[in-house]
């Protein structure tokens, strides 16, 4: 890869920092009284410590699975610690009692904790290391009937709610990482859409890990009851360790008839160095149930950090006439690893989904697209269209495609189309012939490839989507 | 057309590039002033798209000798883009294709980052659009091309006039083309050639690169030289060219041989 290609995509990682704060750490190590305690510390009811119990138990049955394009050594579970919070004194009543440390931090990520900040069209709950620290707007939201909040609160407000959808959409021992998460699970975003509301806001969920040797294992439960909409958004960043972090999340929507649920990520966990040190394993459970008749689940995601990501949100769609939509982009750069992609379960009738999935691969990373679309015989009519699109920059990345396509029902209609182009030499220079130089080259490319996916961001995201690119595939960084 | 009080705007001397490690070219000697219309001719292999792809800056070659000024400076200290910038315009022989960038996207900002460098104010979408449309109509290109991706799916002959319609809009003070005449039908190359003669005037000088003397009927030339072997081997004016028509270019090298042995 040529000098100019190389400093291109080497920029440095603008969230690395670590937040000196005193926080109340769980010893090392997983068996069932670490799950006890972490049910004792969040003082929950019985139910849910059985909840967790028995994915524990599940879990112990199962491997780590090995189907992903991806290699690490072998993670030691009994090396982590499974909760970590900030201490705080006493419950907080107002945003005027955040740890000034944590508005401090927050602040310097650009998150907007105060409700009276610029970005003030967006409730936020941040979640820091394995607690929710605070949520904004919930006062106006509640006025709606809308719950937003942390899933600890909302196991103790709305237990009844909780208990119901819980664990419905990602069954505790669906996988090895979401059992893991459902048995260790510490905190995440709840939020509850009633019936006919479309939420007046985005909502938005903020997750930071900040201690080195924890993991983060969020947990976050969407509803959207009859004829409701919200537009959800997540963010990420973690300090430069030179450890790997776990972080296995779970996420889990429920969309009733007529409702529609759409759910943006802008991941930006730290990747690790140039060498492919430290870095976040982000192996993440997220999947969408459109239950009801014309639903509708959307997931679009920019994936930018992490070491390894491994991650495939989902839709089921049961609802005759429901709609699945996946777009994504994801980034890799050095040693970054990605195996993303999503699945589409088509056992409604009508039901309709569209993929469009990007991958650019730069430096030594490989990125890889995985997807599986499945129609079931009781799917009579389903459609699906997959579009997966590959972009090599320099000549030492790998990009590859598997693409899984299961079809019992003769009245579907599944497409997928599928490309490869590489940013070269050749096209750098006939910009520079312009008197474009090359950031704004690879820039202008990049955002091109990228335009079907950044088109479905909500305006903010968009704009911080197209700025985080820039970081990463360019020389702005001031 | 010559004039008596043009300045020197390119000057080349002794020019040698090699690409790989082989020597393509072997000390070229040139001066192209201000008004002029160069033209290089010479068999396939003798060098003359890399010594347009070399003033221009292409990564893969290197520069081994010699010294070119462009309006006074060193033409070798300035990256691709300074030189673009400085008024340095090659016309692709084959222009690569950008999936994803709207080639509307793509002039505008080329033009914008002229406009700048000149102190010139630049055009948001809107105005731009009318600008280009104005441009395009010259060139008898449809509209639609703007839409599109910046060459991607164009034929042979739509590439071409996108680069001329950039040679237009970025208004150049050396234009190089590149073999700009080759894979064109004869409406196409008299619309290429009308472009290329709005450009020249007294302050702009024209360098063509061209296997073959028709595109020189419609941009008549007042310097022909032939290339060999990476060197500037004979120069003479137009009817030069007519004479390497009718009779080849052997006659050309036995001449120069012939003179090279006679010189030693």
């Amino acid at each position: 890869m040529s000098a100019v290609l190389q400093n291109l995509v080497n920029q440095p990682y603008k969230h690395g920092f670590v937040t000196d704060i005193e926080s109340d750490v769980a010893p090392k190590g997983l068996n069932e009284d670490t799950i006890r305690l972490i049910s004792t510390k969040k003082n929950e009811p019985q139910w849910l410590l059985e909840f967790r119990l028995k994915a524990y138990q599940q879990w112990l049955k199962m491997d780590e699975p090995k189907w992903p394009n991806v290699k690490y050594p072998k993670i030691d579970f009994q090396a982590i610690s499974y909760y970590s919070a900030p201490k705080s004194k006493k419950k907080l009543a107002s945003m005027d009692e955040v740890d000034p440390e944590l508005l401090r931090t927050f602040e310097k990520l650009g998150v907007p904790m105060n409700e009276r900040a610029k970005l003030a069209g967006v409730a936020v709950d941040v979640i820091f290391d394995s607690v929710s620290v605070v949520t904004t707007y919930k006062a106006k939201l509640a006025e709606v009937g809308i719950i937003f909040g942390s899933i600890s609160e909302a196991v103790h407000e709305h237990p009844e709610l909780v208990k119901q959808y819980l664990g419905t959409v990602v069954p505790v021992g669906d996988n090895y990482y979401a059992a893991l998460n459902s048995a260790v699970f510490t905190d995440g975003s709840f939020c509850f859409i009633p019936k006919g509301v479309k939420c007046p806001m985005d909502l938005s969920t903020y997750f930071r890990i900040n201690t080195e040797a924890s993991g983060q294992f969020e947990r976050t439960l969407i509803i959207a009851e009859e004829g409701a909409s919200v537009s959800y958004l997540e963010g990420c960043t973690a300090p430069k360790f030179d450890t790997n972090q776990l972080h296995a999340a779970v996420v889990e929507l429920v969309a009733l008839d007529n409702a529609d649920i759409k759910y943006s990520t802008v991941q930006n966990w730290y990747a690790g160095d140039g060498n492919g040190i430290g870095g976040i394993y982000n192996f993440v459970t997220k999947r969408g149930l459109a239950k009801g008749v014309n639903s509708r689940i959307s997931w679009t995601q920019v994936e930018t950090g992490s070491a390894i990501t491994w991650k495939y949100p989902s839709c089921i769609l049961r609802g005759d006439n429901s709609v699945g939509e996946f777009y994504s982009v994801a980034v890799t750069n050095n040693h970054q690893q990605a195996d993303t992609g999503t699945k589409m379960i088509h056992l409604g009738k009508n039901t309709r989904s569209t993929i469009v999935s990007k991958g650019i691969s730069a430096g030594r990373s490989n990125n890889s697209y995985r997807g599986l679309v499945r129609i079931a015989p009781t799917a009579a009519g389903a459609r699906n269209y997959s579009q997966c699109d590959s972009m090599l920059i320099g000549d030492q990345s790998a990009a590859n495609t598997f693409p899984y396509i299961q079809v019992n029902n003769n009245s579907a209609k599944v497409e997928h189309e599928a490309s490869t182009s590489k940013i070269g030499e050749e096209q750098l220079f006939y910009f520079a012939q312009r008197g474009i130089g090359a950031e704004a080259a690879v820039s202008m490319i990049i955002n091109g490839f990228c335009k079907d996916v950044f088109q479905q961001l909500p305006m903010e995201f968009a704009v911080e989507a197209t700025k985080l690119l820039g970081f990463k595939l360019e020389g702005s960084v001031g | 057309m010559i004039y008596q009080d043009s300045k020197t705007l390119l000057e080349v001397r002794g020019l040698c590039a090699t690409v790989n490690g082989v020597e393509i070219l072997k000390g070229i000697d040139l001066t192209v002033r201000s008004g002029e219309v160069h033209a290089i001719m010479g068999p396939n292999g003798s060098g003359k798209s890399t010594f347009a792809k070399v003033l221009a800056g292409h990564a893969a070659y290197e520069v081994t000798g010699g010294e070119v000024a462009f309006e006074g400076k060193s033409l070798f200290e300035l990256k691709p883009e300074e030189r673009a910038r400085a008024g340095v315009f090659l016309a692709f022989q084959y222009p690569i294709e950008i999936p994803g960038v709207a080639n509307s996207q793509f002039l505008r900002l080329a033009y914008n980052t002229m406009q700048a460098q000149r102190g010139r104010d630049e055009l948001d979408p809107l105005e731009f659009d009318d600008f280009v449309r104005e441009k395009m109509k010259l060139l008898e290109m449809n509209p639609d091309f703007l839409d599109r991706s910046v060459n991607e799916g164009f034929s042979g002959g739509e590439k071409k006039r996108n680069e001329i319609l950039q040679m237009a809009l970025l208004e150049p003070r050396l234009a190089l083309l590149d073999e700009t005449d080759s894979g064109l039908d004869i409406d196409a190359l008299r619309v290429v050639a009308g472009g290329v003669n709005q450009l020249a005037n007294k302050d702009t000088a024209v360098l063509l690169v061209t296997h073959y003397q028709r595109l020189l009927n419609y941009i008549v030339p007042d310097y022909v030289h032939v290339m060999e072997s990476g060197r500037i081997v004979k120069t003479g004016d137009k009817a030069l060219a007519l004479e390497l028509e009718s009779r080849g270019y052997d006659w050309v090298s036995v001449e120069h041989r012939a003179a090279a042995g006679a010189a030693a």
